[in-house]
């Protein structure tokens, strides 16, 4: 009788035990408007960016009634970053997860939004792994996992949703 | 003018206005700047060869992503809204590239009461070719209203 081969998988034990669970949030810093302005600058450059994200005058005459941000504002953009104190999670529980060490690519993304964000909110965020699948492909046996990011505001209002998919072969 | 497009006068098969830019350092560097996001191989042309990218160094897949966001947004004005993005990037944004994002309308629908219009995407560069493929959906205001 012939030996049967056991069934090709890359999912690791790990994905398994932290799928669906969110890990720890993370809290930005307070928005200012001159982070958004700023942050229009840059991604309008060389043009004037609209006078909804640095016009406090034009926005209170919008149905927003002050200036917002772009929605691909990050407002997590340069971090204090110190030393990590040895009671620090270990980084599976910031939402990460150990997978098998293979070749790689980035599967893109697609983010939904909610409410814009404005001056002086603090938005939380947190991750998880959402889902996985397997299949054969012209790579060969490849794994496709899905990761969500989620970021609310001060009065737990949806910003954005973001479902990002990692190849790995 | 705050509301640019109403969901009545938009139909599938209608084209996204075009919105370019022509990228090299002065937009990366900016992008690096408010991103924090300071990358070798966005920053110098040596370390994009190591990158295997033989032109050197090149753009920020965020940066593209933003622009999506801007041609959107200056197609639908002020008081609407972007509600989702898609897409997949699929090619280099070499320097003094001119991208220019583009989409078509595939579909017009109400979805809990709010006005969708969903368009195919993609980032091309000057000689054409798709760099970011994808989808996106905005909501916009009805003359009903």
């Amino acid at each position: 009788m012939s030996e049967q081969a056991e069934p090709e998988t890359l999912v690791t034990a790990d994905m398994i035990e932290r799928k669906g669970v969110w890990g720890e949030p993370r809290v930005s810093p307070p928005v200012s408007e001159s982070d958004i302005r700023k942050w229009a600058i840059a991604v309008y450059w060389p043009e004037t960016p609209p006078a909804i994200f640095w016009d406090a005058a034009y926005a209170a005459g919008t149905r927003w009634a002050s200036t917002i941000a772009p929605p691909d504002f990050n407002p997590f953009a340069w971090p204090i970053v110190t030393k990590k104190p040895k009671s620090a999670p270990e980084p599976a529980a910031q939402g990460e997860v150990k997978t098998r060490k293979l070749r790689g690519m980035n599967g893109g993304q697609v983010e939904t939004y909610g409410v814009p964000m404005r001056a002086g909110d603090v938005i939380t965020a947190r991750n998880r792994l959402r889902d996985w699948e397997e299949r054969q492909t012209r790579l060969g046996h490849t794994l496709f996992t899905y990761s969500e990011l989620e970021w609310r505001n001060q009065d737990g209002e949806l910003i954005k949703r973001r479902v990002s998919t990692a190849i790995r072969y | 003018m705050a509301n640019n497009v109403y969901f009545e006068d938009v139909s599938v098969g209608d084209k996204l206005p075009e919105w370019s830019r022509k990228t090299d350092f002065m937009n990366w560097n900016r992008y690096a700047a408010v991103n924090d996001e300071f990358v070798y191989i966005h920053m110098d042309d040596e370390a994009g060869r190591k990158g295997l990218n033989e032109q050197g160094a090149f753009g920020m897949g965020n940066l593209r992503y933003a622009y999506i966001v801007n041609a959107l947004q200056s197609w639908i004005g002020d008081e609407a809204e972007v509600r989702e993005i898609g897409c997949q990037f699929r090619a280099i944004n070499q320097k003094n590239d001119v991208l220019t994002v583009v989409g078509t309308v595939t579909a017009t629908e109400v979805v809990d009461g709010e006005h969708r219009i969903t368009l195919d995407i993609d980032v091309v560069n000057q000689k054409g070719e798709p760099t970011c493929p994808g989808h996106a959906i905005v909501a916009v205001p009805s003359r009903a209203a």
